[in-house]
Parts: structure tokens; C-alpha cells; sequence
């Protein structure tokens, strides 16, 4: 099962002991390829931002990546992703082209929303990834529709509705978990809680700070993961997918997680201090944990991680490099997709 | 070597402080590694590194002021052949058009067409619309007296029977039957399946439409009343109407969000308001207001098929009336075209909703007074056929505008502007607005009635407009 570990910066022990969470040498070695691959991208759109070449809002997913990886790890084909705007290592892990992602950070119409979206809204529905969501919110409830549309269907679907630990005292949510619960609608509610609401801690805006226990009075189930942990997230997605296709209803996952960046770009995150943020990264980066697993089991030789970071490097920036070479959209674009043309 | 540059760290910098460096020369830096500190007005931040390898050179002291954005301040010493290869180009870096986007956005133009160069492509035009028509009744079809409620209701069944996407959700539509028996029967039709009561909860609910929708739903989301979708409104603008254009076409929204609209009958202020302005203001959404019972149904049906999503406004004091409407036939009308419904040279009337009932009223006591008005049933207010409007007062050269929202930026404010730019030098008055007066709806009968638009209200504007 899934390690109820708290949020304090405790040392873990590099094991992936308990339950289920073991993992062979192959998956171990996708799920650090696939993290690192969102942590460079990552480092990689901080600096294009840098350079003028994304503009506007730009929210960084480095420290959290054992989510949306663990969580893919057992997502199966049809299952829908919906999050909000800290979106670009869900659309990642999801199997979206980094060269399109990258190139809608830059407003590009290489991009996968022809550089219409931005940041905060990409979609694929090739990849079952439903947004990209800037509302803080608004995707629980577009998440439960997902899941009210599978229940409809009766096709075995689960949507994965993410959101963040601010979203958590959204108004919206509790209607949703009232209806998803009422209907008993397939839906995994995974809540990262990375501690800030923006610039608010959240003991500072959540009377119950337990997030998982939010849904108690709908009659949710729910539970506490730790979050830099992908083998734990793997575990603890797998048996909430299981309660909500089978006719359950709803699970709440409340992944214990960490943001490294600023809430944005241009948040210098003065509300904690360095020290904070150099304990979590020393001690429970999710991807020196599945490193130092590699190593335990020896299975960490030193050409195999040194080629992926090689292929990792290559791919981020071969997506740079597109990103920054692609035209901007064409002025025509500017009236297309606004409505879809009804065929008379 | 790779040249590390001065970052912007908001969408506003342009230049900064370099505070203080966290490396020298000969130190090794992996990628997040805090290589130096940087200052604006607003905030100190931190720079991580992205490339990797050795520094070989500060290019700009720690303490110097005003360093430009994108200015180089270090030179790496890249590891080995990869680093070097995965290093962006320094030099030739932002093309022009995105070195711009560095600075304020909002001193951005906000259309690129604005920018471009004479003669690099055409400028942005809308695409023209196809001219719309009205369906022709086939031989032998027979009109039946149908109720707006029961049309409504026809549209929704013969829709759902037609498609297994379409349902309907919201406050008391199954068992309760509907709060004013708009959905009668259909419970017993399609089962709890398609026919779902929600609770009490119009943001939660709404959004869960559009969710279904952009699953590949079709659902109508039934409001009470339009009042209470306000609490629903950003997913109604949000979510289902800029998500197309946002996705660069790849998700649509199908779905129809539809319930009574406008002023009912003493149930004050907060019951009692027309939408249709704040709903047509927006792209992406097609919004419709039908009067008469024939419009209603064949509108509906229209609404539920279209791949948009789709505002229908009904009207709580119109559900009742009775209207003649074809029967057996598939009766499906083109959403976005505006008809005439009485004919006139004098005065051009333009209307939607219940306000096309007094504005035929109207006309028929001008036409008492020798004045022969026309009168035009918008039908559809997002897209606004203005052509009809157009072509009404290129005819009489005189236009009132009857709505029953308020007048500041309304309905009435957008039609007379595109009459001024479609025909200023047909017109010889002024356009006239009769709206509801700017205040909240009052309770008491004689103030309610005082604030609504009304016939003799009608009347007098079609009067003063053509100086009698």
C-alpha cells in the first residue's frame, strides 16, 4: 500500500518497501527516464522564459514529476487527464510530443494548440489529456463531466482529475464530490498538495489541512500518499483506479509533493525559506529516489543513466531548438476555431 | 562554450541587478545548481542553471545595475560534445517577433495583423456567411396549435430519440417533471439515464456538462432560471466557449445551456433579468431567443445538433402561449438569421424574446395612426444577422430597438451600431432604445410596470423617431 508518510521533510528509506511497490529494473528505469525528461524540460522552459521566448504565465512542474508519472504508470488507454495550469509534466508523462508542448510555451504554430493556448491551455484528446485549465478549480468539475460521460457510456473509463492543494477549497469541488459520489462516478480525484496556494501556506487557508479527509462527509474515501515517491504514487493510483472502475465511485489521493520553482515564474517565493526548499531537494527529490533504488539493486550502471540523460538532453533540446524556430502562427489564424462550422 | 544570459523572471523585466554570483571561474555546475542572485524593483530571485559544465568566464560582475534582459553575464564550458549540442544558439537567439514579448504585454498589440508588414498576407477577415433561409413547409404539412412549454419539450424528445449522446440535466427535470413542466414526460421516455436531476448546484453541475461535452456529450443543461446560472457562468465562458479556440480546434463543447430568461412576473430583482446582452458579448458562443413556439422548437432542435455550445433563453411568461407549428416534419431552423415579422415602410422595430409580442402589438396601434411599421424577430443574437436590420431600415430610414434588459451596453446599443456603420445615411432620426429602465426590477406592481418595457412605451419611441 501506499506509504501514509506526512509532509515534514523526513528522510526516506530508499527502499520502496510495502505492498506493492516493488518495481523491475525496466519499469525503474522508465520512470527515471520519464521524470528527468519533465525535469529538464522543465529547467529548459524556466530559461526560455528567461530569454523573452515564453511569455506570460509560466508555472514549473520540478519536484512534483513522481505524480504524473506514477499515476501514467497504471493509467490505462482511454482514461482521461484533466489538471490546471501546472500542467506541462502531466501533458509529458501523458505521451504529448515535447516538440508541441515546447512550441506552445513559445506561442508557435508548431504548437499543439497552434500556439493559441499558451502555457495553461493544452489539450490532446489523442492523448487523453483534456487540459490545461487556468481557472483554479474549474477542471474538478470538468473532470467529474469527463467521468459522468464514462458512466454514461458504461465504456470501464476512469478520469484522473488533478488538482493542487489552493483548488482544494474551491466551492466547485465539494459540488463535484457530492455528484460524483451521489452518482458514483469513475473518478480519481489526485490532490498535489505542494504545501502552497501561491504564496499561501496551507495552514494558512485550509482549517483542515488533512486534504485526503475532505471528502469524508460525501463519503469519499481517501488517503494520504507521499508523493515524491513514484513506486508509493504507482501503488496507491493503481488501487484508486481499481475502487472507481469497478462502480465504487470516487477516491481522493492526496500526494504529499513539493514545488521547487516559484509558484510562477515571477514569484521570487519569499514566503519559505532556502533551507526548506534544500531539505526536500536533498532528501526527498523523487528522482534521486528512484536512483538510489537503481542503485540498491544494482541496477544503476553508470552508461545506462548516462544514455538516458544523453537521450533526455537530446529530446528537450531538440524541442527547444523547434520551439524557437517555429513560425508564429499565421495572421489567418487569428479567426479560425472560434466556432465549428456547422455543415449545412 | 555556451553564453549563460541575463533572465527575465517577469513578463514586465527588462533589466536587473546582478546581486550576486554563487560560482567562479573553474567551478563545475549541474543543471538547478543557484549559480547567481538577481534583483529587480520587485523581487530578488534566483538563477538556476539549465546547461551544464564548467564556468569559464564572468562576463558581468556581481553588483553591476541595469543589466539588459538577454545580456550574456557567463560563459560555460560545456561537458563533453552533448552539452554543447543541446546549448541554445546564443546569438541569433529570439527571432524578432518574440523579442518584443519580453517587455510589457500589455503595450502588446494585440492582433499580429497589426504588425505585419504591408504585403506579408492578407489581413485577418472573417470568413462571409452563406445567406440563411427559413426551411419551406412541404406540401400538405398542417400546422397544430402548440404551446412554447410543448415545442420546447417536442425538440428535446425528437433530439434524444434521433442521438444516444443527447441528455438532459438539471434542478427538478425528472421526476419533479420540470420547475415549469418544460421537461413533461421525457423521464418516462429515457429513464434516469438521460434525464438526470442534480442537485442544488449550478457551478458544480454546469461544469460537469461541459466536461461530459468535451468527452464527446451532447448534454442540455437545464437553468431554473437563467438567474441561477450566473453562479455558473465561468464555465459557461470559460470552459465550454473559449476551449475550442484555445486548443487550437481540437476539443469541442456541444452542449446547449437553456431555461427561462428575463422578467416572470413579481418575483423582483433577483429573478427577474435579461441575459441576453452579457451572453452575446462573447466569442465562441452562439446565443438564441426565440418568441413564438414554431422558432422555439425549430431553433432548439438547431441548438442540440450544433457542434458549439449554445445559449438558449427562453421566456417563463411565454411557455403558455400557443402558436401554430408544422407537424411530422423534421423542423430544424438555421440558427443566425433574424425574421421579418410584419411588414412596414415607416418605422423598422427590431425585438427578441416576448418583446417581439408587444412590438406586433405596437405596430398594430401605430398602423391605427397611419404609421406602418415592421418588425423584425432577432431569433438569434450571437451570430446577429444585422443584414435583415439593415436592409429594414435602408426601407423606412427609422429604428427602435426593444429589449428587455437594460439599456447601457445592451442588445439595442449593439444593433443601432451596426446600423450607423452598415446605413448612417439612411437614417433620418436618431435610433430609439426601449429597455427595461436602468434600475433593479422593483417588486411592487405599478413600479415593475413602470420599469419594463410596454406597448404604449413601444409606441411613443416609434413615434418620436419619426417626429409625430
Amino acid at each position: 500500500m501506499a506509504r501514509g508518510q506526512t509532509g515534514e521533510a523526513g528522510r526516506r528509506k530508499a527502499n520502496g518497501e510495502g505492498g506493492n511497490a516493488h518495481a523491475g529494473k525496466d519499469e525503474l528505469l522508465k520512470y527515471y527516464r520519464d521524470m528527468l525528461l519533465i525535469r529538464r524540460f522543465e529547467e529548459r522552459a524556466g530559461q526560455l522564459y528567461g530569454m523573452g521566448l515564453i511569455g506570460g504565465f509560466c508555472h514549473l512542474y520540478i519536484g512534483q514529476e513522481a505524480i504524473a508519472v506514477g499515476v501514467q504508470a497504471i493509467k490505462q488507454d482511454g482514461d482521461q487527464v484533466i489538471t490546471g495550469y501546472r500542467d506541462h509534466g502531466h501533458m509529458l508523462a501523458c505521451g504529448m510530443d515535447p516538440r508541441e508542448v515546447m512550441a506552445e510555451l513559445t506561442g508557435r504554430a508548431g504548437g499543439s494548440s497552434k500556439g493559441k493556448g499558451g502555457s495553461m491551455h493544452m489539450f490532446s484528446t489523442e492523448a487523453d489529456f483534456y487540459g490545461g485549465h487556468g481557472i483554479v478549480g474549474g477542471q474538478v468539475s470538468l473532470g467529474t463531466g469527463l467521468a459522468l460521460a464514462n458512466k454514461y457510456r458504461d465504456n470501464g473509463k476512469v478520469s484522473f482529475t488533478y488538482f493542487g492543494d489552493g483548488a482544494a477549497n474551491q466551492g466547485q469541488v465539494y459540488e463535484s464530490f457530492n455528484m460524483a459520489e451521489l452518482w458514483k462516478l469513475p473518478v480519481v480525484y489526485v490532490i498535489e498538495n505542494n504545501q502552497y496556494a501561491m504564496g499561501t501556506a496551507i495552514e494558512r487557508s485550509s482549517s483542515e489541512t488533512r486534504l485526503h479527509k475532505r471528502g469524508v462527509s460525501f463519503g469519499i474515501p481517501g488517503e494520504e500518499v507521499d508523493g515524491m515517491d513514484v513506486l508509493a504514487v504507482k501503488a496507491a493510483a493503481e488501487k484508486a483506479a481499481e475502487h472507481a472502475r469497478s462502480g465504487k465511485g470516487p477516491y481522493i489521493l492526496e500526494m504529499k509533493t513539493y514545488r521547487y520553482r516559484g509558484h510562477s515564474m515571477s514569484d521570487p517565493a519569499k514566503y519559505r525559506t532556502r533551507e526548506e526548499v534544500d531539505e526536500v531537494r536533498k532528501t526527498r527529490d523523487p528522482i534521486d529516489h528512484v536512483e538510489e533504488l537503481l542503485e540498491q539493486h544494482g541496477w544503476a550502471d553508470e552508461a545506462t543513466l548516462k544514455a538516458i540523460d544523453a537521450e533526455v538532453k537530446r529530446i528537450v533540446a531538440d524541442a527547444a531548438e523547434f520551439a524557437r524556430t517555429s513560425p508564429e502562427p499565421e495572421p489567418s489564424e487569428l479567426y479560425t476555431d472560434v466556432y465549428t462550422e456547422v455543415a449545412q | 562554450m555556451t553564453d549563460i544570459l541575463m533572465p527575465a523572471l517577469s513578463p514586465t523585466m527588462e533589466e536587473g541587478t546582478l546581486a550576486k554570483w554563487h560560482v567562479k571561474p573553474g567551478d563545475t555546475v549541474r543543471s538547478g545548481d543557484v549559480i547567481a542572485e538577481i534583483e529587480t524593483d520587485k523581487a530578488t530571485m534566483e538563477v538556476e542553471a539549465v546547461d551544464e559544465g564548467v564556468v569559464a568566464e564572468i562576463l558581468v560582475p556581481e553588483g553591476s545595475e541595469e543589466v539588459k534582459v538577454n545580456t550574456p553575464i557567463a560563459r560555460l564550458q560545456g561537458e563533453g560534445g552533448a552539452s554543447a549540442a543541446s546549448a541554445p544558439a546564443p546569438v541569433e537567439k529570439p527571432v524578432q517577433a518574440t523579442e518584443a514579448s519580453a517587455g510589457d504585454p500589455e503595450k502588446q498589440p494585440p492582433e499580429t495583423a497589426k504588425t505585419q508588414p504591408e504585403g506579408e498576407g492578407p489581413a485577418p477577415v472573417r470568413p462571409a456567411a452563406e445567406p440563411l433561409k427559413d426551411p419551406e413547409l412541404p406540401e400538405g404539412v398542417s400546422l397544430v396549435k402548440v404551446t412554447v412549454r410543448d415545442a420546447l419539450r417536442d425538440a428535446m424528445a425528437e433530439e434524444m430519440r434521433r442521438d444516444e449522446a443527447v441528455f438532459l440535466m438539471g434542478e427538478e427535470v425528472a421526476q419533479y417533471q420540470g420547475a415549469y413542466k418544460v421537461s413533461r414526460e421525457l423521464l418516462q421516455e429515457f429513464g434516469e439515464r438521460r434525464v438526470i436531476d442534480t442537485p442544488i448546484t449550478e457551478y458544480g453541475f454546469t461544469g460537469l456538462g461541459v466536461g461530459a461535452a468535451m468527452a464527446g456529450l451532447k448534454p442540455i443543461v437545464e437553468f431554473m432560471t437563467f438567474n441561477f446560472a450566473m453562479q455558473a457562468i465561468d464555465h459557461i465562458i470559460n470552459s465550454a466557449a473559449k476551449t475550442l479556440y484555445m486548443s487550437g480546434g481540437q476539443l469541442k463543447t456541444s452542449v446547449v445551456f437553456r431555461g427561462p430568461n428575463g422578467a416572470a412576473a413579481r418575483v423582483a430583482a433577483q429573478h427577474s433579468q435579461d441575459y441576453a446582452a452579457w451572453y452575446a458579448h462573447v466569442p465562441g458562443l452562439k446565443v438564441i431567443a426565440p418568441y413564438d413556439a414554431a422558432d422555439a422548437k425549430g431553433l432548439l432542435k438547431a441548438a442540440i445538433r450544433d457542434p458549439n455550445p449554445v445559449v438558449f433563453l427562453e421566456h417563463e411568461m411565454m411557455y403558455g402561449q400557443e402558436f401554430d407549428v408544422p407537424e411530422g416534419v423534421d423542423w430544424v431552423l438555421p440558427i443566425g438569421k433574424a425574421k421579418v415579422r410584419r411588414e412596414g415602410k415607416d418605422v423598422t422595430i427590431v425585438a427578441y424574446s416576448r418583446m417581439v409580442g408587444l412590438s406586433l402589438k405596437a405596430a398594430e396601434e401605430l398602423a391605427a395612426e397611419g404609421i406602418e411599421a415592421e418588425v423584425i424577430d432577432l431569433r438569434t443574437l450571437r451570430p446577429l444577422d444585422h443584414e435583415t436590420v439593415v436592409e429594414s431600415v435602408k426601407k423606412t430610414n427609422r429604428l427602435v430597438t426593444v429589449e428587455e434588459g437594460w439599456g447601457p451596453m445592451g442588445v439595442g446599443s449593439e444593433v443601432a451600431a451596426r446600423v450607423v456603420e452598415h446605413a448612417f445615411d439612411y437614417l433620418d432620426a436618431p435610433p430609439a432604445r426601449v429597455c427595461q429602465e436602468d434600475v433593479p426590477l422593483p417588486y411592487a406592481a405599478n413600479l415593475e410596470a413602470l420599469s419594463l418595457p410596454s406597448v404604449e412605451k413601444i409606441v411613443a419611441a416609434a413615434k418620436a423617431v419619426s417626429y409625430r
